[in-house]
């Protein structure tokens, strides 16, 4: 990266410059990340009877912090993000069930495939206006959907992927045996937990780093970050790839935890979802995807026992109400009030 | 062949009627609107129930969806959707997929999930007495309602005191605001008006499109595809965009069943791609 050869650079012996400094400042450990972590394993002791809930939360919570990675750090408003999450899932189920078993292989091969579609596709959201970049990310999306649904031959069209058994996980150069999945969800739990905790450290690096900075940097301000020599579309491109490999591996993670991929992977719902989540959590910290998909996932549960047919109305609902309140009052009920006087 | 044309051009002036408010509130108040569909929605279903339920004839049905739909957008505009104009887009997307999932809901709970169907009078059924071209009445008649609003439209916006002064809250809003323009009152009537166009959009294209309550649903990409590929700034480019798509959409369904709807989405794409700010519209916009 040229701007950290540059800080180097200017390093005077004395100490560190002070933009260094910021930007180690930047990359420093909070108390709250850490417990973050720690909690991780501690969710898998604790609740066994809700492995199969905490699954389903991992991988949403995966799939949105890969799109806080572009909507939050590089500011491009996606609603197509499930082309890639949809392509990860069908990536990883066809190359179980036609090629090799092995869940650690075809989650590579499920990532590898979406981050070439989101390099493909990259191009396409350089230019235009939000309202282009809206178009075309739906647009692949749906293209995607029309593909999955009329190539049946490969992807079983309307009826989803079917008869896509995985084989044991085993730990990678070791000699164990291996985890069988099981019914109750325990080792895709886990599985699951250790890939969000591990692509979380990837992306706590990249975020943390100069390059993440020079993304807020052409959020913010594209014709500045580009007049100060930030090479505005060769970042988002990769901010791009990088975001579409994430929610690949979330897509792979649902096929092979559930055995199962269908159309629905590639519906507009779930890109509606999962920036719903994301906003719940808060967008550009990286984190709010985690507690987004906690309350998003336990309100669905709540909800949808109640009234099964109507969540849809209760999540318009909710989204109505969050806007006009404001996304970033939400989460801090006791400014409700004041900005209304002062309005 | 040029059944397929006619078909093609009477699909694309109904999505033009259906769309050309949405490329209003997109062009004029630079606000992304995805829940207009539902507007089309609510013309629909006011059509279908006064029909089937009190025997109202089909036109008064169309007058009155159009006067029901225009009353609730103006009720919304007013109370929802003005706040939200100067949100950042992310906003405005989240709230109107909102409202989408609530009126999918509401309309699922009231009226129920089934397709509804129009029984239209006996002088729209049938076909013209034409042997060469088979022309359906019904799709005739959607082509004369559709290109006599188009003219009005056309007329309103550049001949009378309300187009210019509509246009001129288009250019900038603040210096209209300035001259003594009430630019919010501008704004709600033409929200108001382009919600009653996509109502009776949505009372002409029950027939044709089918409805049931995923509708917003389903055709919120074609209307974002007319408004996007035909661009903002005139009412021609819509239009346009609107016929293109309409005979793509038919002759690709028509000649390739297989490939469906994969065709309008890539033409899309690659006119998004090739001029981003859409295919008719005025160079450097805002």
């Amino acid at each position: 990266m040229t701007a950290t050869t540059a800080a180097a650079s200017a390093v005077p012996p004395a100490g560190p410059s002070p933009a260094a400094e910021s930007l180690a400042r930047r990359a420093r450990w909070r108390w709250w990340e850490l417990a973050l972590f720690a909690a991780l394993p501690l969710v898998w002791l604790l609740v066994p009877g809700q492995s199969l809930l905490v699954n389903e939360i991992a991988i949403v919570a995966l799939f949105a912090v890969s799109l806080d990675l572009i909507l939050g750090y590089a500011g491009i408003v996606s609603l197509g993000h499930a082309a890639f999450f949809g392509f990860g899932a069908y990536a990883a189920a066809l190359f179980a069930k036609d090629v090799l078993p092995d869940p650690l292989i075809g989650l590579a091969v499920a990532i590898a495939a979406s981050a070439a579609l989101g390099l493909a596709t990259s191009v396409l959201i350089l230019r235009g206006t939000d309202l282009t970049r809206l178009m075309v990310t739906l647009g692949v999306a749906s293209i995607l959907y029309e593909l999955a649904n009329k190539l049946d031959w490969l992807t079983g069209g309307a009826d989803g992927l079917q008869g896509v058994v995985m084989g044991p996980l085993t730990i990678p150069f070791t000699s164990l045996p291996g985890f069988a999945f099981d019914l109750a969800g325990r080792t895709a739990c886990a599985y699951s937990l250790v890939v969000l905790a591990l692509a979380l450290l990837a992306c706590r690096r990249i975020v943390r780093s100069p390059f993440g900075a020079s993304l807020e940097a052409l959020r913010d301000n594209r014709l500045r970050a580009s007049s100060i020599g930030v090479a505005v579309s060769l970042r988002l491109v990769a901010v791009y790839t990088l975001s579409a490999a994430i929610a690949g591996a979330a897509g792979g993670l649902l096929a092979q935890t559930t055995g199962f991929a269908s159309l629905d992977v590639f519906d507009f719902h779930r890109s509606a979802e999962v920036l719903l989540v994301l906003v719940v959590g808060g967008t550009g910290y990286l984190y709010g995807g985690i507690f987004g998909a906690i309350v998003f996932k336990l309100l669905h549960d709540l909800v949808s026992a109640w009234t099964p047919q109507y969540w849809n109305f209760w999540l318009g609902l909710f989204l109505v109400v969050l806007v006009m309140v404001g996304r970033d009052r939400f989460v801090r009920p006791w400014t409700w009030a004041r900005r209304r006087r002062a309005a | 062949m040029l059944t397929l044309l006619f078909d093609g051009i009477a699909y694309g002036m109904l999505l033009f009627i259906l769309a050309v408010g949405l490329a209003v509130t997109l062009g004029l108040m630079n606000f992304i609107n995805l829940a207009h569909g539902a507007f089309a929605m609510a013309g629909g279903y006011v059509t279908v129930l006064l029909m089937n339920r009190a025997d109202v004839p089909f036109v008064a049905c169309l007058v009155i969806a159009f006067f029901v739909t225009a009353l609730v957008g103006a009720v919304l505009e007013r109370t929802l959707y003005r706040p939200m104009y100067a949100r950042p887009h992310l906003d405005q997307v989240l709230f109107s997929i909102g409202l989408v999932f609530i009126a999918v809901t509401a309309v699922d709970y009231f009226v129920g999930s089934m397709q509804q169907n129009i029984r239209l009078p006996e002088w729209l059924q049938g076909r013209l007495p034409i042997e060469a071209v088979g022309i359906g009445k019904y799709r005739l008649f959607i082509v004369v309602v559709c290109a006599l609003l188009t003219v009005l439209l056309q007329w309103v916006l550049s001949r009378t005191r309300f187009g210019s002064r509509l246009r001129a809250a288009v250019d900038d809003p603040r210096t209209a605001a300035g001259l003594g323009l009430d630019v919010d009152r501008i704004f709600l009537a033409t929200f108001a008006v382009g919600s009653g166009l996509a109502g009776l959009g949505g009372a002409l294209g029950a027939e044709v499109l089918g409805l049931d309550p995923t509708f917003p649903l389903k055709f919120m990409i074609y209307f974002l595809i007319v408004v996007s590929v035909g661009g903002t700034t005139t009412i021609t480019g819509p239009l346009l965009a609107a016929l293109l798509l309409g005979i793509a959409d038919v002759a690709g369904k028509y000649y390739i069943p297989k490939l469906g709807a994969f065709i309008v989405y890539t033409l899309m794409i690659a006119i998004l791609l090739w001029r981003p700010q859409g295919l008719f519209a005025r160079t450097a916009t805002r």
